[in-house]
């Protein structure tokens, strides 16, 4: 009764100040918002696929999921997450084990401050220093338990702090980050600037990382430092972006414990027009991996991002081959260029035609032996290296070219050629370049000719049906494969899709299989259910720097997502 | 006690004295209201107070974006996406008309990260929309808008409010998109 007495009153009083303010969102206490996710896979013992049962998990069956909560109350937002695994899905990093209250945290926006206390994700400037963020689909959450402090001052100055530790898995990494960011965006300083159209900005950042070090034979710095700079511009259209970043001596186990200071680059410069764009990215690393622990491997405790040259390939056989920067050194470029064959032209047709071209290449960066002989040893400077010299190992070359076109209200259809060089000894296997270069047969370089060919009929009651026909060649390692996928939409709320990838130029006479995928999706209003059962073939996942083997499997899965 | 006299109070007004019967309707009256008043608050959400970058470089405010009594899309994509981008090529071959018709805006926010952020602009010209095109590089306003995956798209009305979301794109789907714009003519 008591209980009832009080939320009437509460209720009342609500109430009341919904009829003062007249409004209604913030009425009640402002916004509640909510995800959620769940996944679950029921494996099935396949011999084909697996014949020793490596893959195959103890438990069966495998499942978890995940609740974001965002409540926002004028300058107040408090959010939090649930997370479960139980046990973490083939090919999700193993270290997701158990359940529990993952991210929380309070963000108060008073005037020119923005506070946060709690898990925070940030980034300063492109994140070659410091990067939290997530990509739940992958596992990867290296988001920052800690404070932070963003001060946007006059005359466009952003002030920006942070403090805390990061996550792993269910735990927090040992070290601790403290880092400072400034930001001067010209134009709000410099109305002549504005008046011109030029945009500018400059930006500094500083990140410190602070992990005890015992080691009995070397003398390991607890705290390292890493500070970048960078520049942004924008002119009618044409746009440039720069960073450099420098970091100090920091033996850890992905460079193998020299004390080399470490260097990154990359420049961006863009040119945009409504049916014309171009891109060109330079870059360069120099033993840049960084993390709040020195002995964290895998996803684990990254404190930067750097992020790869090249494409995200989006259809399944390109995306076998993917990239990730090779964080202990690598140059690269990347060229783009999109094209709109304007409509109503003799060679654009009614609605248009678009043509894309991206070439992109990384190789290593030149390395030579120090002046006493010694390359790479752990406890030495590692190495030397020209700023402007090739090394000698290529790692990715992608040349793709693609045209697209709607023919009617009713068809429309887009052929992509891709031309790949990909480096299996290094992204796939792992080889470092001290091991190459001591040993050169080691290396090899495997050419991915591929090809892929969408379309999509309009089909009478509002039914669409899309087909994609891939291909893709090569000698060695996973050998020529061909896919045909139908993904058939019945309705706004039921979408069919069967697909089948048959690796007929394996190696390995075998493993001259099908990989068939039946899938059924059903939406309803937020909510989303896709039911799948077939085989999945061993693939690499990669973000940023880094890159993990996803397992094969076969069974039948269960992905539910749904909000308010 | 204080709810209870505060209805007793309203409901004094042409009454002469208390009635039990009164105050039972009055409290009828209450839970109905704070009950619809909460469905309110919560279904009728607006923007987060965010910023983006815009591809000029500069942070706005992402409800600086919504002009005042027009309709506003706010479409989450990526370049990677697939499903986004026809999405906003399905949506181009009738937004010229529905603009003039309806006032609406669309806001097409790019989640891509500083990996693929900087090749947002070229290709956008390169696919011809006329749609403001801002970036989230590190998911911020994604988080905050309780978007999982995209692509995920918000109708929201003069005032500013959600009135309509879709998370996700089966062809097709343009035309709801386009009838719930026209209702809010």
């Amino acid at each position: 009764m008591r209980m009832r007495t009080t939320l009437v009153a509460g209720l009342a009083l609500s109430l009341g100040s919904l009829s003062a303010q007249q409004a209604s969102t913030e009425a009640l206490g402002g916004t509640l918002r909510a995800v959620i996710q769940l996944d679950a896979q029921a494996y099935v013992r396949d011999t084909v696929l697996d014949p020793q049962g490596d893959y195959y998990p103890d438990e069966k069956a495998l499942g978890q999921g995940w609740a974001l909560f965002t409540y926002e109350r004028g300058n107040l937002r408090m959010g939090m997450r649930y997370e479960n695994y139980q046990h973490a899905m083939l090919g999700f990093p193993t270290g997701y084990r158990g359940e529990g209250i993952t991210y929380r945290y309070a963000q108060l926006r008073q005037g020119k401050f923005d506070l946060t206390f709690g898990n925070f994700f940030e980034q300063f400037g492109q994140g070659l220093v410091f990067r939290a963020y997530e990509e739940r689909g992958l596992g990867l959450d290296n988001a920052m338990d800690g404070s932070r402090v963003v001060a946007r001052l006059p005359k466009g100055i952003t002030l920006k702090g942070v403090l805390g530790r990061q996550r792993v898995y269910f735990t927090k990494s040992e070290g601790i980050l403290r880092g400072t960011d400034a930001e001067w965006a010209l134009r709000e300083a410099l109305p002549f600037l504005n008046k011109a159209g030029v945009s500018l900005n400059l930006g500094a950042s500083f990140v410190s990382k602070f992990q005890r070090g015992f080691d009995p034979l070397l003398n390991l710095p607890s705290n390292v430092g890493a500070w970048a700079y960078r520049l942004g511009a924008n002119y009618r259209g044409l746009d440039l972006k720069a960073e450099y970043a420098y970091k100090i001596n920091d033996p850890n186990s992905d460079n193998g414990y020299i004390y080399k200071p470490g260097e990154a680059f990359i420049a961006t410069a863009t040119y945009s027009k409504k049916g014309l764009g171009f891109l060109a990215t330079v870059k360069r690393i120099d033993n840049f991996s960084f993390r709040s622990d020195r002995n964290a491997q895998q996803f684990d405790a990254l404190i930067n991002f750097i992020p790869p040259t090249g494409n995200l390939h989006t259809y399944a056989l390109p995306a076998l081959y993917p990239y990730a920067t090779q964080i202990n050194g690598e140059m690269g470029y990347q060229v783009d260029v999109n094209y709109l064959i304007p409509k109503k032209s003799a060679l654009g047709g009614k609605y248009g035609t678009k043509l894309a071209l991206s070439v992109a290449s990384s190789q290593s960066i030149h390395r030579a032996p120090l002046e006493d002989g010694s390359f790479g040893d752990k406890g030495t400077q590692g190495y030397v290296s020209n700023v402007l010299t090739w090394g000698e190992i290529p790692y990715f070359r992608d040349v793709n070219f693609s045209i697209s076109r709607k023919f009617s209200s009713k068809y429309k259809s887009q052929l992509t050629a891709y031309r790949l060089g990909y480096n299996k000894s290094v992204l796939a296997d792992g080889l470092n370049d001290y091991a190459i270069l001591a040993a050169p047969d080691s290396d090899s370089m495997i050419v991915v000719p591929a090809m892929v060919w969408e379309q999509q009929f309009a089909l009478p009651n509002h039914q669409t049906l899309r087909t994609e026909l891939q291909w893709s060649g090569g000698q060695g390692f996973r050998g020529a494969m061909a896919m045909f996928l139908a993904e058939y939409t019945l309705s706004e709320s039921w979408v069919v899709a069967v697909q089948d990838i048959y690796n007929y130029g394996n190696p390995s006479e075998s493993r001259r299989i099908h990989y068939p995928l039946l899938s059924v999706v059903h939406f309803d209003g937020p909510t989303r259910v896709q039911l799948g059962y077939g085989r999945q073939q061993q693939g690499i996942f990669c973000v940023g720097g880094v890159c993990r083997v996803v397992p094969p499997s076969n069974g039948l899965s269960l992905s539910l997502t749904t909000q308010f | 006690m204080w709810p209870g006299r505060f209805f007793w109070y309203l409901n004094q007004q042409g009454l002469d004295e208390p009635n039990p019967l009164t105050y039972l309707e009055g409290m009828k009256t209450l839970y109905t209201a704070a009950f619809t008043a909460l469905c309110l608050a919560l279904s009728a959400q607006s923007l987060p107070k965010m910023d983006v970058q815009t591809l000029e470089g500069a942070k706005v405010s992402i409800s600086s974006l919504h002009q005042e009594g027009k309709p506003t899309i706010v479409s989450f994509w990526a370049t990677w996406c697939k499903p986004c981008i026809n999405e906003l090529n399905a949506m181009a071959e009738h937004f010229e008309d529905l603009q003039s018709e309806t006032g609406v805006t669309l806001i097409a926010v790019s989640i891509d990260d500083s990996r693929t952020s900087p090749k947002v602009a070229p290709f956008v010209a390169g696919q011809g929309w006329d749609y403001q095109v801002v970036l989230d590089p590190n998911s911020d306003l994604r988080r905050a808008m309780g978007v999982n995956n995209v692509p995920h798209t918000f109708l929201l009305n003069g005032a500013g409010e959600i009135v309509w979301q879709a998370n996700k794109y089966v062809p097709g789907e343009e035309e709801v998109l386009i009838s719930e714009v026209r209702k809010l003519k």
